[in-house]
């Protein structure tokens, strides 16, 4: 592997066609040289805050704490950053980036919708023409995210290829970008793909964590003891634990949608479920059968409903640095409907599985020691939807 | 056995090399394929093993990926299929997939056994040069051909990939994935010269080539032309009755190619 480039341990890599391998060469080249760059920086900084609302809050969630009777709860509201949710820090990010390179258009994936609803947010305002690809059945399932973007000026094509979901709309995004390369960046909304997206995303998305260290230690002087994060490509997740991976006390929890269970054919828990494979670009964890072939996944949230995991998590895993734990959507309807309740605030159903973990370990950790949660985006996206799983027919 | 090479030591020297997915409609129909495409005038076959999310597709191929994994097609039932087709048919054949499909199964495991079988080249559309390493020494150690990829935004990487290249050279003749093209606007002759200059090597263009003249044009300016989707297409439209259809069609093509 003398050639091979952006290895996290022996996952990572550019696997990808010949004819795309010049663009992600020109986009490391491009980000090298703009990641030091106190400018670039300066603009982007400036835009987290002015634009996206950061530095988001870190929120001490008391009722959630004294209902459980353990850990002291706070949670890392990237709900409230425009948009709705932390996809907006890596658009922000990269279609700078993507100006900066002189691109004129950007595509992009999205699974739930918020990376594509981020995308077509940034790109109206830096002035980029915009094309989000989307599975079919996750355009009926989030239809008002699709018009949202289509508010923001950007085209979005239903994918009816494959399982018509995220992997599909990956896989539809990357065929597009070997199509027209010459003036396009392809937005990728996860710490997954070929290097050096899985990097790129990661830097992007680390602003949570260091938010996370600035804020806590302000507020209590330390440290937390626990960091819980959802997964599924894992760019909150990774976000979140970036600034403390060095901080060995510090436990880092990566929350897997198991869907209707980690036993059942029905679910997406990479990591828990899933076996080494090349896919999407690079070498990871994935949901695949003996031959390779990659399995259909499911899960209630469509943002987690992605058959693999970005590198440097199944990295974190081999090392143990990271312990990635399965929720299923009982849990994390439960969890979402808790949360609703008890501090006010309607998470996603994808940030749903980081407060759900957080409900089981609470409990049975002291009083003195505090847990993070990342609630990584807002849940009014998910309210029909979770309506109905609670057997009530509303429609958005 | 003949070798990836002498599909480029008949006649003009130039080869015609069609591809098939494996299984689509079924593994039969695939055996019948083979034979009838040898004795259309075939100087290679690229036979696909079906991949769930073939990234470097176009919509014709995908589709018959979906068909014969749908069908139940796995790796094991095509190479038993290869077994079979040996005894009776020595043309080159190569396989093509994806990564994940050689990598899962067991990187030697896959090599080794095709190998074994009598296949004689391996073409990975999503292992670029970074990446090749891991594949090509094993395909070294069993004599298995990896088929390198050029494409038109390779520019200058085409010398570092050309040098290393086994077998032939697989020109993609345009931007985006498989399919058929009105138009192919890449000067492939530049891109032939760049190789040519690196290594004495034949190059095959694929990528949108959907008839004879289309395929003669470019065997013109290249050492051959590979078709996939206009085969597949033909496939899809008559099932399990295709085989005097796709006999036909790859004559037409390989006279053409041949006639250059």
């Amino acid at each position: 592997m003398s050639n091979s480039k952006g290895r996290f341990g022996i996952h990572g890599g550019q696997y990808i066609p010949e004819t795309l391998m010049n663009a992600v060469i020109e986009l490391e080249e491009a980000y090298n040289h703009y990641k030091d760059d106190p400018e670039f920086n300066a603009e982007f900084t400036d835009l987290l805050n002015n634009y996206a609302n950061r530095p988001s809050l870190l929120y001490y969630a008391e009722n959630m704490t004294k209902d459980l009777g353990g850990a002291k709860i706070y949670l890392k509201r990237e709900d409230l950053n425009h948009t709705g949710a932390h996809k907006i820090n890596n658009a922000l990010g990269q279609c700078l980036l993507a100006k900066k390179m002189g691109k004129t258009r950007v595509i992009a994936e999205t699974g739930a919708g918020q990376h594509g609803v981020a995308t077509a947010t940034v790109a109206a305002y830096m002035g980029l023409e915009c094309e989000i690809y989307m599975g079919k059945m996750d355009t009926e399932r989030q239809a008002l995210n699709v018009y949202r973007m289509k508010l923001l000026g950007a085209k979005v094509h239903p994918v009816t290829s494959g399982t018509a979901t995220l992997k599909d709309a990956v896989s539809e995004t990357m065929r597009e970008w070997t199509n027209r390369i010459e003036d396009t960046h392809y937005v990728l909304g996860s710490c997954m793909g070929p290097h050096p997206f899985p990097t790129i995303v990661r830097d992007f998305q680390s602003v949570i964590s260091r938010e996370i260290k600035q804020q806590l230690m302000e507020k209590e002087g330390k440290l937390p003891d626990a960091v819980i994060a959802c997964v599924g490509g894992g760019s909150n997740a990774i976000g979140s634990f970036y600034h403390f991976i060095n901080d060995k006390s510090v436990k880092l929890i990566g929350c897997e949608a198991a869907g209707r269970g980690i036993d059942t054919n029905e679910t997406a828990a990479t990591v828990n479920t899933g076996s080494l494979g090349i896919f999407h670009g690079m070498k990871s964890y994935f949901c695949q059968d003996k031959y390779g072939q990659i399995a259909p996944v499911y899960s209630i949230s469509a943002g987690l409903d992605y058959p693999g995991v970005g590198p440097e998590h199944a990295y974190l895993h081999d090392i143990g640095r990271a312990e990635y734990v399965p929720i299923t959507d009982d849990e994390a309807v439960d969890a979402f409907e808790y949360l609703s309740r008890t501090e006010g605030i309607i998470p996603a159903i994808e940030s749903a599985h980081a407060v759900a973990y957080a409900m089981k370990l609470a409990p049975k950790m002291s009083k003195d020691q505090i847990i993070v949660v990342t609630v990584s985006g807002r849940g009014d996206k998910d309210v029909a939807a979770i309506a109905r799983y609670r057997g009530e027919e509303i429609y958005d | 056995m003949a070798s990836v090479a002498d599909a480029f030591k008949n006649k003009n020297g130039k080869a015609f090399i069609p591809f098939i997915t494996s299984g689509d409609p079924s593994l039969e129909v695939t055996e019948q394929l083979v034979y009838a495409m040898a004795e259309a005038g075939a100087d290679l076959i690229e036979l696909g093993i079906p991949f769930s999310d073939p990234t470097a597709e176009g919509p014709v191929i995908q589709e018959a990926n979906i068909r014969a994994l749908s069908g139940g097609v796995t790796t094991d039932k095509i190479f038993e299929m290869v077994k079979k087709i040996r005894k009776n048919c020595d043309i080159p054949m190569v396989f093509m997939t994806y990564a994940n499909v050689v990598f899962h199964y067991g990187t030697e495991k896959f090599i080794k056994t095709a190998a074994g079988i009598g296949m004689q080249g391996l073409i990975l559309p999503d292992v670029p040069y970074e990446e090749k390493e891991e594949f090509s020494s094993v395909c070294k150690k069993y004599g298995i051909d990896l088929i390198s990829l050029i494409a038109p935004t390779s520019h200058d990487r085409i010398r570092m990939i050309a040098k290393e290249a086994d077998g032939f050279v697989y020109c993609v003749s345009s931007l985006g994935v498989t399919g058929t093209r009105t138009k192919i606007t890449t000067d492939i002759g530049a891109m032939v010269g760049l190789v040519k200059e690196a290594k004495d090597i034949p190059c095959a263009v694929g990528f949108g080539i959907s008839n004879p003249q289309t395929a003669a044009d470019m065997a013109s300016k290249s050492d051959g032309a590979i078709v996939g989707s206009a085969i597949v297409r033909i496939c899809a439209k008559y099932g399990k009755d295709c085989v005097p259809e796709v006999k036909k069609f790859v004559k037409e093509m390989a006279d053409a190619v041949h006639a250059v």
